[in-house]
């Protein structure tokens, strides 16, 4: 703890100070060469490996299974819907998921019974799956829209807040930034996307502008007379708040991901794909990208769209004389 | 200052805390002795086990649904489970666009078709009527007795529609027998159909629909008027076509009125139950038929809502149907507290870590936040009956994280006064006062978030959005209730006012120069904070200072020289407060 302490203090009196804004070029290009991977990967790739919710099916799982052989799985299928293809996975310690194209509502309830008789379970232990095939998409509708109606609203509530319009723009392009990489990283590494997944994305929203507003309050109150002080410019100011919110940056993210790696963590390991899973998934990487964003991208970002203001030209021209 | 309002504030705001929380234990205290909640929160069904449908409803053309006519097609759902026997089903709408239906177990292919099929409401004429129960055997009309028809029928009167195999099976049908009725429910509108009337215990031969149940435009139930105007006592039913209805209808009532005995009659016929077989008693040309006879005020008005709701051309397609297993649900709610007190404890642990003492401060808040979120879920179950999901129980734990993040935000605020040399009690005071702004905002952008994943969820996003949503109220509450106050009491302690190495408000370690300690005397901590910080500290202090650009050099030294001016301005401020 001392070391950290110790460190939290340089970088609050500016002994030790990091340059996020003086580097904004560098960090603006590597958040942007990101972006363009987000975009490009997944349309190399075609497109993103998206969770039966998107392509309609049918899906089971049987639990408290004694034999874990993906035979019987797929032979339970195909005895009552002969041609149809089904995916048999053990998922987690005794659970084993099957996955089918869609099929009858007739055919879901039959297989369902047939999966608890041939893994000889109770026919509680089968949970079945049926969905559309306009699921996925009315999901990613909703999720859309909120994204859309969300972003609106929180310019507006930071606007308002912060009174300027530059730091609610700086935040919103942050956000952009994190969801584009952070579905890029789904892109790359082929995690499923699925509704919970989706859910995971637009917290991640509200996680990444809580994270922006707290380090703007800070920028906002060491800039908030900065033409009286001849201290600092406008742009070391700046540097100064996001060096003395590290500390508590580092600390909230690690607070937010510890739960979440828990969540995680017991997810895949007891229960396999589902919706925990999958939403942690995104918080976990979401978070991460979250916290780097605010200091990398919306901080520099909110000094870069001021540089140009009169205030701020003035007063460094002030500085650079004296 | 006085530092003795703030005390007094403090000991105010706990005290409220504790009220609300008395009241809170007491209600559910009082609920579950009298058997009116249990003592956990309702869960919903992917904890319990179950069946969950979500219906997207098809709607005819590009006609567009709105909110009334899903309520009024939730009401139908409603009424067709309820009749199928099926209890405890809970029907929902979502995201003003779907229906959501779940219901314990397993529902059978009957209950599903039930809940699928759309409210097709129609009128057609009656052609023949009979005894409700199947005739006996012995009674049916010989076959060379059964109508033969002589040609194609004219119109939907027309009794060349009832054939010698239809007449047959009209005899056969049993109105008391379920299985016969559902056979009447997906008939064909061109074609005739047998159906039963269960207010008069009479079963009909219709012929095809002449006119459907979405050219109602409203219906509604009133007293009639006699010819003078005056209000007879007599309750009726008004029905209003739209304009094509109008004139289908007025054509009907021009050929019924000449007609006699049960072909004079025209059925509403809703999911091929015969609603109200009215007689035609004069050709009705506005459109606005009056159903009279013997109605009481509930009975016509519940026609007429049927009518309404009948109106309702929808039916549903099953977007997504989960039947979860009780072991599953159970398996993925003990997973999910699992993972819930592993966050806590991890948070537990990094907060002793960050803030030592202090952290205490975090885990205490964390424990009541749990226990008060625990209370409203109960509590919100027996109110409102709110079900605890999944993907609840993740928001919950992500809440966590959150709640945890308000305080290190106010903690490092208060580390931020003490490095400006503060005393404590002020520190926190001070601290207090920025960390609440910033606190009310990033909370605010957090509810923000949870209302509009709300409003627009579909599935079980909603279950998440609230938790999340009521944890970020929580927090204030116990932000503003216990942390806050805590820290100014803890404040005055000799412990955390010496600032304790193991307080986590250590100023020492905090780079303080002078610390003000009170009565005239100035205690130096830079000298012994060197000695406290030991050899690792000091290298690394060097080392910080050896890394030092020229420029960081000359604005440190800058820094120095500004700082007492600085302390004195901040001192004024505090003066005004």
């Amino acid at each position: 703890m001392n070391k950290l302490v110790t460190w939290g203090n340089e970088l609050y009196t500016g002994k030790r100070s990091y340059p996020f804004t003086s580097k904004h070029r560098l960090w603006f290009a590597i958040a942007g060469a990101m972006v363009i991977l987000s975009i490009l990967v997944p349309v190399v790739k075609g497109g993103f490996n998206l969770g039966i919710d998107f392509r309609g099916g049918s899906e089971f799982t049987v639990s408290d299974v004694q034999n874990t052989d993906i035979k019987i799985g797929e032979h339970a299928v195909t005895s009552v819907a002969s041609g149809a293809e089904a995916t048999v996975t053990n998922i987690a310690p005794n659970t084993m998921r099957v996955q089918t194209e869609r099929l009858s509502d007739d055919e879901t309830l039959a297989i369902a019974a047939s999966l608890a008789e041939d893994y000889g379970v109770s026919s509680d232990e089968v949970t079945s799956n049926f969905i559309g095939p306009t699921w996925g998409q009315d999901v990613s509708r909703q999720a859309l829209l909120g994204l859309f109606a969300f972003v609106v609203l929180v310019g507006l509530l930071m606007a308002a807040y912060f009174r300027t319009w530059k730091m609610s723009l700086a935040a919103i392009v942050g956000l952009l930034v994190v969801i584009f990489v952070t579905a890029g990283i789904y892109s790359v590494t082929g995690f499923e996307i699925t509704p919970s997944a989706i859910i995971g994305f637009l917290t991640i929203l509200s996680y990444s502008l809580y994270d922006t507003v707290v380090v703007f309050d800070k920028v906002r109150e060491n800039t908030k007379d900065f033409t009286k002080q001849s201290k600092r410019t406008f742009e070391q100011l700046v540097n100064l708040a996001v060096n003395q919110t590290l500390v508590r940056s580092i600390n909230t993210s690690v607070v937010a991901v510890l739960p979440v790696a828990s969540i995680l963590f017991i997810g895949s390991y007891m229960l396999g794909a589902g919706t925990l899973k999958d939403l942690s998934l995104a918080l976990f990487v979401g978070i991460i990208i979250s916290a780097l964003s605010t200091l990398f991208v919306q901080a520099p970002l909110y000094q870069w769209l001021r540089r140009n203001d009169s205030d701020v030209v003035e007063h460094s021209k002030k500085m650079a004389v004296a | 200052m006085s530092s003795i309002r703030p005390v007094k504030q403090a000991r105010k705001a706990l005290l409220w805390l504790l009220i609300v929380f008395i009241i809170a234990t007491g209600v559910l205290v009082a609920g579950a002795a009298n058997g009116k909640t249990g003592w956990g929160p309702k869960l919903a069904l992917d904890l319990e086990g179950g069946t969950e449908m979500i219906l997207a409803p098809r709607v005819q053309g590009d006609q567009e649904i709105n909110q009334e006519q899903l309520d009024q097609a939730v009401e139908i759902i409603r009424q067709r489970v309820d009749g199928s026997g099926v209890s405890e089903a809970e029907i929902t709408t979502q995201s003003g666009r779907n229906v959501v239906v779940s219901m314990p177990g397993t529902p059978d292919q009957a209950t599903r078709e039930l809940i699928q099929a759309s409210a097709a409401m129609e009128f057609r004429p009656v052609l023949v009527s009979g005894s409700y129960q199947a005739t006996p055997k012995d009674q049916r009309t010989a076959k060379a007795d059964l109508p033969k028809p002589n040609g194609e029928p004219k119109n939907a009167s027309d009794t060349n529609w009832v054939t010698a195999d239809l007449y047959q099976k009209f005899e056969a049908f049993d109105c008391t027998n379920e299985e016969d009725k559902k056979s009447s429910e997906d008939a064909d509108p061109a074609k005739p159909m047998i159906s039963c009337d269960e207010s008069v215990g009479v079963k009909y031969i219709l012929g095809p629909q002449e006119i459907p149940g979405d050219q109602i435009s409203d219906a509604y139930a009133q007293l009639a008027r006699g010819v003078n105007g005056s209000v007879t006592g007599e309750w009726v039913v008004v029905i209003e076509f739209n304009q094509q209805g109008t004139k289908t209808f007025a054509d009907t009532t021009q050929r019924l009125i000449a007609l006699q005995g049960a072909q004079n009659q025209f059925a509403i016929v809703l999911d091929g139950q015969i609603i109200s077989a009215p007689t035609t008693n004069a050709v009705i040309s506005d459109g606005r038929p009056q159903i009279s006879g013997g109605f009481t005020q509930e009975t016509s008005q519940a026609l007429a809502e049927q009518l309404k709701y009948g109106a309702l051309p929808i039916s549903f397609d099953i977007q997504s149907e989960r039947q979860v297993s009780a072991t599953l649900g159970a398996d993925q709610l003990t997973a999910g507290l699992i993972a819930g007190i592993i966050g806590l404890v991890l948070v537990f642990i990094y907060s002793l870590f960050q803030y030592r003492a202090l952290g205490l401060v975090t885990i205490a808040s964390l424990l009541v936040s749990g226990v008060l979120t625990y209370l409203s879920l109960v509590l919100l179950g027996w109110g409102m009956n709110y079900r605890l999901s999944l993907a609840g129980v993740a928001g919950l734990i992500v809440a966590i994280g959150l709640i945890a993040d308000s305080f290190i935000v106010y903690f490092e605020r208060v580390r931020d006064e003490l490095r400006e040399g503060r005393p404590l009690a002020s520190a926190v005071d001070i601290g207090w006062g920025r960390a609440k702004r910033t606190i009310l905002a990033s909370k605010a952008v957090n509810v923000l978030a949870a209302v509009v994943l709300y409003i627009v969820a579909v599935g079980n996003v909603r279950g998440f959005a609230f938790t999340l949503g009521l944890t970020a109220i929580i927090d204030l509450v116990v932000v503003y209730g216990l942390t806050h106050p805590t820290l100014v009491l803890l404040a005055r302690t000799k412990f955390f006012a010496d600032g304790h190495r193991l307080s986590g408000l250590d100023p020492s370690l905090l780079g303080v120069e002078p610390l003000y300690k009170g009565a005239g005397q100035v205690r130096r901590f830079g000298e012994n904070a060197e000695a406290n910080r030991g050899k690792k500290n000091a290298k690394a202090s060097d080392e910080a200072a050896k890394r030092m650009t020229i420029a960081e050099r000359r604005r440190e030294e800058a820094a120095q020289a500004i700082r007492p001016g600085n302390a004195s301005s901040k001192a004024q401020e505090e003066n005004n407060e």
